[in-house]
């Protein structure tokens, strides 16, 4: 097993790479450098790094102004502060005017783990969802997180990162190409698809190979970009193998869930099961605790598949 | 002489300014003539004396700047834009219309000239930050003005970017303020006193200028000071009057956010003829 690597980790590492290549390239943070990662960059590149203090609000507009400047600014904050804290900064000073603003979010989730429920971002995506502009990039692993902050940058407009705290396996070999809004098929199946997100692509995996144990063949679609939604990719697997479930570390309202469904239910409807967080704050303890207590395993999405099938015509 | 000349000249625009205000705002049927009356000195100097900008190439990368915090002044800045060639003046008329790109509040995607959308209080002085920064990073000499109201200093974020302005030692931008002392709810003291204004920005570190915002010698003056002024931002405390040359609006809490009627639109053209 190779070791696990967090997604703000790769971050950290890919911006440090950046802030070589690309000297347009600026990052703000709000106090948390060493926890965000963006710590080694404000080390290397001083005169590009601004430590802003505890005042997102502040930051998230003050980026919006860099950018009307020309600069490429990557704001960086856990994603409870990123999305709440700042959500009309983010709104109105970045999104309505199409800012090219790189909003960098760690600590999404409830892996965040013992901080619990005040700082574990479940809502993040759906907030990130309705807003207009925005292009909304979930990595699912160490690779992947490379490629989509390098992806941001090519973009000419405000892209939301969503990363994680803890260390999640790598899933993808040396070939594996990033194209943003292009779903990825980790496995081919027929009797129903998976359609993972983030850290849940390497547990929908793990599903699929228990699934396939008992005979049941699952497709895994792995959505590293939630908006634009890959919705042929969706539709194709509704239409090829008639049952759907959707993994994701955020809540089953809003999410990916939810796109999936509001994309499967208008092109062709099939029974759907979404894994997620249920309606719910999340709570302190160890990250796997919360997996499974929150019904966010291996084990839930085979009893998920289950159902589905159960349901298929 | 040469001076009073000059004077005279931006008196005459600012003049120009509110009859645009006070006309568009009656073609539109609603919008904000009592902070956007009371910005038309201030604005009026900087689009047609200090700002470097430039209508036939209005995306300069070295233009000076100047961000809207008051987003809801949007009349004031359309009407120094078009007078100062941005846009065709006939176009005033679309505001707050379906399809024009003269928004209730400003919207740097639609208008050319406009740097900034703003709209939400509070936000302005946060942007004008980031422009200032970008403007140090890249060693260039252009300016950032930012226009705040006395009424929008309550948003909390204003103090969180006065803090940053002064960490940052952003003398490459000048704030204003318009103290015309009201917001929709009433006058500022009693709805949220943000008194003492002047001691609370210099506390935050800034160069604090006081002046009467309808004084133009005054005005500009008080611009030279702040281009002048090193190592921290400056802010000019401009006491105005809401509602400014139009009789029946000035100091008058209503015509906040409401718009003249064809009859209220002519009295008030005669007073700025």
């Amino acid at each position: 097993m190779t070791k696990k690597i967090a997604t703000r980790e790769a971050y950290g590492e890919t911006l440090l790479a950046l802030g070589k290549e690309n000297k347009d390239i600026v990052v703000l943070d709000a106090d948390l450098s060493k926890s965000t990662k963006t710590y080694d960059f404000g080390r290397h590149y001083p005169e590009r790094f601004f430590n802003m203090g505890i005042a997102e609000a502040n930051m998230m507009a003050t980026a919006a102004g860099l950018a009307a400047a020309g600069k490429v600014p990557f704001c960086s904050t856990f994603a409870v502060f990123a999305t709440g804290r700042a959500y009309d900064q983010v709104r109105n000073s970045v999104a309505y005017p199409r800012l090219n603003v790189k909003i960098a979010a760690t600590h999404a989730g409830i892996t965040v783990g013992e901080d619990g429920g005040s700082h574990q971002a479940i809502e993040d995506i759906a907030i990130m969802r309705a807003l207009p502009n925005f292009t909304i990039f979930v990595p699912a692993d160490a690779k992947e997180t490379d490629a989509a902050i390098r992806a941001a940058v090519e973009i000419e407009g405000p892209v939301y990162i969503r990363l994680g705290r803890s260390g999640v396996p790598a899933i993808h070999d040396d070939n594996f190409q990033f194209n943003p809004g292009e779903a990825v098929q980790m496995r081919p199946g027929k009797d129903l698809t998976i359609i993972a997100t983030g850290m849940m692509v390497s547990v929908a995996l793990e599903a699929a190979e228990q699934l396939a144990k008992e005979g049941i063949d699952a497709r895994v679609l792995n959505i590293h970009t939630i908006k634009p939604l890959d919705i042929a990719k969706v539709v194709d697997a509704a239409w090829e193998t008639g049952a759907i479930v959707t993994a994701e570390e955020h809540s089953i309202i809003g999410g990916l869930g939810s796109a999936v469904a509001e994309a499967v239910s208008e092109h062709h409807p099939v029974p759907i099961k979404r894994v997620g967080v249920r309606d719910l704050f999340g709570e302190s303890g160890k990250p796997a605790e919360l997996l499974e207590y929150f019904g966010l395993t291996a084990k839930d999405i085979v009893a998920a598949a289950k159902q589905v099938l159960k349901k298929k015509k | 002489m040469e001076v009073k000349k000059m004077t005279v000249q931006l008196e005459d625009k600012a003049k120009a300014i509110r009859r645009h205000i006070v006309t568009m705002l009656g073609e539109a049927g609603s919008g904000h003539p009592g902070g956007s009356l009371s910005a038309a000195d201030l604005v009026a100097a900087l689009y047609f004396k200090v700002m470097r900008v430039d209508p036939e190439d209005p995306q300069n990368p070295d233009r000076d700047r100047f961000v809207l915090s008051k987003g809801h002044g949007a009349p004031v800045l359309y009407a120094a834009l078009a007078e100062r060639g941005f846009f065709p003046v006939e176009d005033l008329k679309t505001l707050r219309k379906l399809g024009s790109k003269l928004q209730g509040h400003p919207d740097m995607r639609k208008v050319p000239g406009v740097d900034m959308s703003t709209g939400s209080l509070g936000q302005g002085l946060s942007v004008a930050n980031g422009m200032a920064l970008a403007g140090k990073l890249d060693k260039k000499d252009f300016r950032v003005y930012v226009l705040l109201g006395d009424g929008e200093i309550q948003e909390g974020q204003i103090w969180e970017a006065a803090m940053a302005a002064a960490h940052y030692k952003l003398d490459n931008l000048t704030a204003f303020l318009d103290h015309n002392k009201m917001q929709i709810d009433g006058n500022i003291e009693e709805v949220m006193s943000p008194e003492p204004v002047a001691d609370k920005w210099r506390a935050f570190g800034w160069h604090v200028i006081e002046i009467d915002g309808h004084n133009m010698e005054q005005i500009l003056n008080a611009i030279e000071e702040a281009k002048k002024t090193a190592g921290k931002p400056t802010i000019i405390v401009a006491k105005t009057v809401k509602g400014k040359g139009v009789s029946f609006m000035e100091d008058q809490v209503g015509w906040h956010g409401k718009a003249p009627s064809p009859e209220q639109v002519e009295e008030a053209l005669k007073e700025l003829a």
